[in-house]
């Protein structure tokens, strides 16, 4: 059989310890290579063995997890075709992002019960099953289609169906110019298009950025600690791990028995990470303080950066500037409650546009506005969390960076001068794609629009 | 009191659009083909609009020609304008529009039916059919003769039980008070047929002399040589122009204050109109924000001074009609010669049809054009050109022709109808093709020689006309690929000329056409083929490297429907045995027996996962066969 090459996460999201990446098709090995560093490549590996290695970003280089890979060669595989399972720790972000990854590399994402349904079609399933796997196929289809449904139904569904509708009526008008050509209609022109194309664009761009929002609401913001020894960091620790109820986890089985700590900061979900480590360092020589915190903030989405205000800033400060750099970070300078030594004016030039904020966590001083600051610098001052749109769906989140995509081509069409029909053919693509998001794409709306926006005839 | 006519393997009932080309396609196959029609004087009779082609529509003329069939070649002859639609869009919805002279289109038509060799052309109303066992043996006619045949295409256009209303006055008639076919309507319901009653309509016609052409804009033809056919070497120059004028707010208050007397508002019309062709009064009510409507005012022929007022579709009274024209600029003083009227016809729900037109109900039966609840004569035609050849080859006991979605519109059209149905009369869109860019107007020989060829309606000599016009772009496009282009002063100018970018580096040719400002033409002066080429080669090759990340793309799409297409389905499947199927799905499957996977995925109310227990089904079916072998 010539069937394309599938992938998906097959285990339950989010709460196993870990969690496996299943790949089925002729390219599994080939696509799982590109992203895999082992001691060998899995193309050279014996069949039905199970191997230890990373999966690497390719383009970046950056490691992204340890993983054990198994390779299971055709045919004596669940789908009968190349299968590759990649297992892995089973953090909801660490699997996403290595599912993304098999997606770039040229897989499709399957459809709710595919793998089964290949399992049947190769063959692999004894024919008494045959009704069995046909109510399944049934059931699953329908419960992923039932899921789905209930998820968009509210504020995605609305959001992506005025999206479409728009989309929709420029489809038409082009459609009209086209088909009734000396029919009185106002000419589509490529500005009109490219400014219609951009509306669109903006607000996909905005809905995969919620997709971003979605996904920290659901993981937590991984945030870390940093600063030299004795400037407050356990203390703002466990102040904010005591005033907002932390729930401690440690994630057994990796190297590093890292543990993480959940705090809610008013509806925002920090990840605190490294705790231990701020425990500790707390004691350590400065130099190593500070090179145990460039390891960490590479992982952090927020920095928290602590300073004593009873102390002049020294090296390793400017050298904790430094290394978080280009985060999202805010400055808190911390022991008021003590004589003012600390150069501010030098602070903020090195804060540049990062909030500072002052606080005596002796004195529980402060510690409201360093809250405030951590929600508005999440939600961006817009927006409340009860308000927003979610994108959390995988399956959403792949169809609208391919609906992006297929704008961006016609944007680009229209940049270059193509002809109206040939743009068309992206922007039909788009409203499509984001039709299949909320499981519409009938295509005799087209024509409905056509004669209900137009008045045409002989 | 019956007699025996004679003989025949094809008998097609009707000579309209659809009739002339299934006739013809059938004789010129070898199959012996007997025409009936209930006037002679009818024959590719045009009761709407004096004009063929337009954006979809021309494409079709262009795909018959490609297949073998008549109406490219015939307007050719008999055309007094023609115009290329679209020409500052893309190739893929570039159109040829010819205007008729109606009555030297039937003329010309009648002439080359009655020099057709294996061809009757005979005058008289068939009332039955004959059929033996579900299979159709012959016709019968009103005079009592019965004429046997292996296939008959009935093509009946409006005529079926046909109503004509103007007014509070209704009346039984075919189009222009032509007889209506009353009792073969009532037969094929006796047979167990399901029909849906449609309706469409036309506008008054005008003496020319009596319009002020001061008052309006004229629209002329091109000033270049086209034509439809790819066999058409004399061109006709000489053109008359049409005329462009509105409706405005005396128009739309005469009908505002009249619909009471509209029968389309008094309940008199109860069929189903087209909403691409709605009438005046329609317009004005639907859309009554929009101050003006535009009006053409096209000719209907070089010997006439009758002139067809497009645009103004109406069932309004007689006097309404005559206060309506009088408001527009132009017509101030006009004199009407017919009044337009709406039309009630029957249709036969077109799913009861194979992709072949054949009836699944019985053998040997096909239908063809507005019977098939379509609108339009190139529509009629397309589908009267594949019912002719299917029913010659079913005579021939060859398997039927059935053109793709990716193929030809004519394909579109076909599977759009026998897949989904329709319920209103069907036009073609270029937006109903999802490979509008493979289906274009300069392709449709490329996509559809061959197949002409392959069954016998296209010559040897100018199938190798084509053969050597293939060669030559391939040829041409890899030169393009191989040839460099330095830059140099020469190359520079005209980059300029051209308003393109100065050329950095040497680029390929085949790269530099890519750019959008770049034509064939300028290539040529860089780098000159070593023969010159025919205009529609350098078309071809421009059109074909231009495009080609689109017309890829779109390839691409098309292989992975195929993979689809192929997956054969039995016509027989019984539909309420295969579990896991949703409830509607069963009940239009088993409706219209898809033949293919991708047939089936296509009919509405089958989701995907209807579509996934099929392709179960058909590999459990398979792996059966298989074992049973082994």
């Amino acid at each position: 059989m010539e069937l394309d090459t599938i992938t998906a996460i097959s285990t339950a999201m989010g709460e196993g310890a870990i969690a496996i990446i299943r790949i089925s098709g002729n390219d599994a090995i080939q696509i799982s290579d590109k992203i895999y560093r082992g001691k060998k490549h899995l193309k050279d590996v014996e069949s039905h063995t199970i191997n230890y290695g990373h999966i690497v970003d390719p383009e970046t280089k950056e490691k992204i997890e340890e993983v054990m890979v198994s390779v299971l060669l055709s045919p004596k595989t669940f789908t009968r075709e190349d299968m590759v399972e990649i297992n892995c720790h089973g953090g909801i972000v660490s699997v996403n992002r290595i599912l993304q990854l098999v997606l770039k590399e040229g897989a499709r994402l399957a459809e709710p019960g595919e793998f089964t349904k290949r399992a049947f079609l190769n063959g692999r399933i004894d024919l008494s099953q045959a009704e069995g796997v046909m109510d399944l196929i049934r059931a699953k289809t329908d419960r992923a289609m039932n899921v789905a449904m209930s998820q968009i139904e509210g504020k995605l569904s609305k959001r992506i169906q005025r999206l479409r509708q728009a989309l929709l009526e420029t489809v038409a008008h082009v459609e009209v110019n086209i088909d009734y050509p000396e029919y009185d209609a106002e000419e589509m022109t490529l500005e009109i298009l490219k400014e219609k194309a951009t509306f669109v664009k903006n607000d996909i761009d905005k809905l995969l950025q919620t997709a971003q929002q979605g996904k920290i609401l659901r993981e937590g913001l991984s945030t870390v600690i940093i600063g030299r020894p004795n400037v407050g960091k356990s203390s703002l620790l466990n102040n904010l791990v005591h005033d907002n109820k932390a729930i401690v986890t440690e994630i057994a089985g990796t190297t590093r028995d890292v543990i993480e700590e959940y705090v809610n900061v008013r509806g925002v979900p920090l990840r605190l990470l490294d705790t231990a480590g701020i425990r500790e360092t707390e004691d350590l020589v400065e130099k190593i303080g500070v090179e145990r915190s460039r390891k960490v903030v590479l992982e952090a989405e927020l920095v928290l950066l602590v300073l004593n205000f009873n102390e002049a800033l020294t090296d390793s400060d400017e050298e904790l500037f430094k290394i978080s750099e280009g985060r999202d970070r805010i400055i808190v300078i911390n022991k008021t409650d003590l004589p003012e030594k600390i150069d501010i004016d030098k602070v903020k030039n090195l804060a540049g546009n990062d909030p500072i904020i002052t606080t005596s966590l002796l004195k529980d001083e402060g510690v409201d506005e360093l809250e405030e600051a951590i929600k508005l610098l999440f939600f961006q001052g817009e927006l409340e969390s009860n308000d927003l749109t979610y994108v959390s769906n995988s399956r959403h989140i792949a169809l609208l960076n391919e609906a992006l995509r297929a704008i961006n081509e016609a944007l680009q069409a229209i940049e270059a001068g193509m002809p109206v029909d040939m743009i068309q053919i992206d922007i039909t693509k788009t409203w499509d794609l984001l039709g299949e998001v909320i499981g519409d794409s009938v295509h005799e709306s087209l024509i409905d629009q056509l004669f209900s926006q137009f008045c045409l005839g002989k | 009191m019956t007699y025996h006519g004679g003989d025949f393997d094809v008998i097609v009932i009707g000579a309209g659009h659809a009739g002339v080309e299934a006739g013809l396609a059938s004789a010129r196959m070898g199959a012996n083909t007997l025409i009936l029609t209930l006037n002679l004087d009818a024959v590719a009779f045009m009761p709407c609009n004096p004009s063929v082609g337009g954006p979809a529509k021309g494409i079709v003329v262009r795909e018959i020609d490609a297949l073998g069939g008549e109406m490219a070649r015939n307007i050719d002859k008999t055309h007094i304008q023609m115009r290329m639609l679209n020409t500052g869009k893309g190739p893929a919805v570039r159109a040829l529009r010819a205007q008729a002279d109606k009555f030297l289109y039937q003329h010309e038509m009648k002439k080359t039916i009655e020099e057709t060799e294996n061809l009757l052309l005979r005058q008289g109303m068939v009332e039955r059919l004959i059929i033996e066992n579900n299979e159709v043996k012959g016709v019968i006619t009103q005079t009592g003769a019965t004429y046997n045949a292996k296939a008959v295409v009935i093509t009946t256009g409006t005529y079926l039980r046909g109503k004509v209303i103007i007014g509070d006055l209704a009346y039984e008639s075919g189009p222009n008070n032509q007889q209506p076919s009353v009792n073969l309507s009532y037969h094929l319901q006796e047979l167990g047929f399901e029909m849906v009653r449609f309706k469409t309509g036309t506008p008054p016609r005008v003496n020319s002399e009596s319009i002020d052409y001061s008052k309006t804009e004229i629209q002329p033809g091109d000033d270049v040589k086209r034509a439809f056919s790819y066999e058409t070497t004399k061109f006709i120059t000489d053109q008359l122009p049409c005329w462009l004028t509105y409706t405005n707010e005396d128009t739309h208050n005469i009908i505002n204050n009249n619909l009471h007397r509209s029968p389309m508002y008094s309940g008199m019309i109860e069929g189903t109109g087209p909403r691409y062709c709605p009438s005046i009064e329609d317009k004005i009510v639907r859309f009554n924000d929009k101050p003006r409507h535009q009006i053409f005012l096209e000719p209907e022929g070089r010997n006439t001074k009758e002139v067809y007022v497009q645009g103004l579709s109406t069932s309004l009274p007689e006097d309404v009609q005559g206060e309506i024209l009088k408001t527009i600029p132009g017509l101030e003083n006009v004199r009407m010669m017919r009044s337009g009227y709406a039309i009630e016809y029957d249709a036969i729900v077109p799913t009861q049809l194979w992709p072949s037109l054949e009836t699944k109900m019985i053998t040997g039966l096909f239908t063809a054009g507005q019977i098939n609840g379509t609108s339009g004569y190139e529509e009629a035609a397309g589908q009267g050109l594949m019912a002719g050849i299917n029913a010659a080859r079913k005579v021939q006991e060859k398997e039927s022709i059935i053109l793709d979605r990716s193929e030809a519109y004519i394909g579109v059209l076909i599977d759009d109808l026998v897949t989904k149905g329709t319920n209103e009369p069907y036009r073609l869109l270029t937006s109903r093709a999802e490979y509008r860019l493979l289906l274009r107007h300069d392709n449709a020989d490329l996509r559809l020689t061959d197949v002409g060829f392959n069954i016998g309606l296209i010559s040897k000599e100018r199938y190798e006309r084509f053969i050597n016009k293939k060669e030559e772009i391939k040829a041409e496009i890899e030169r393009l690929e191989n040839t460099i282009i330095k830059v140099t002063e020469d190359v520079q100018n005209v980059m300029e000329e051209a308003g393109a970018a100065l050329l950095k580096d040497a680029a390929h040719a085949s790269t530099l056409l890519k750019r959008p400002e770049i034509k064939y033409e300028h290539i040529e002066r860089l780098s000159k083929p070593n023969h010159n080429l025919d205009e529609d080669v350098k078309e071809q090759v421009e059109i074909q490297v231009k495009y080609d990340g689109y017309i890829s793309k779109q390839l691409e799409q098309v292989e992975r429907l195929k993979k689809m297409e192929n997956k054969k389905l039995p016509e027989d499947l019984d539909y309420s045995v295969i579990k896991g199927l949703a409830m509607e799905a069963r009940q239009k499957l088993a409706e219209v027996r898809p033949l293919s996977v991708a047939q089936a995925s296509r009919v509405s109310g089958v989701n995907p996962s209807d579509v996934s227990v099929l392709l179960v089904y058909l590999e459990q079916g398979k792996l059966k066969r298989v074992e049973s072998n082994a």
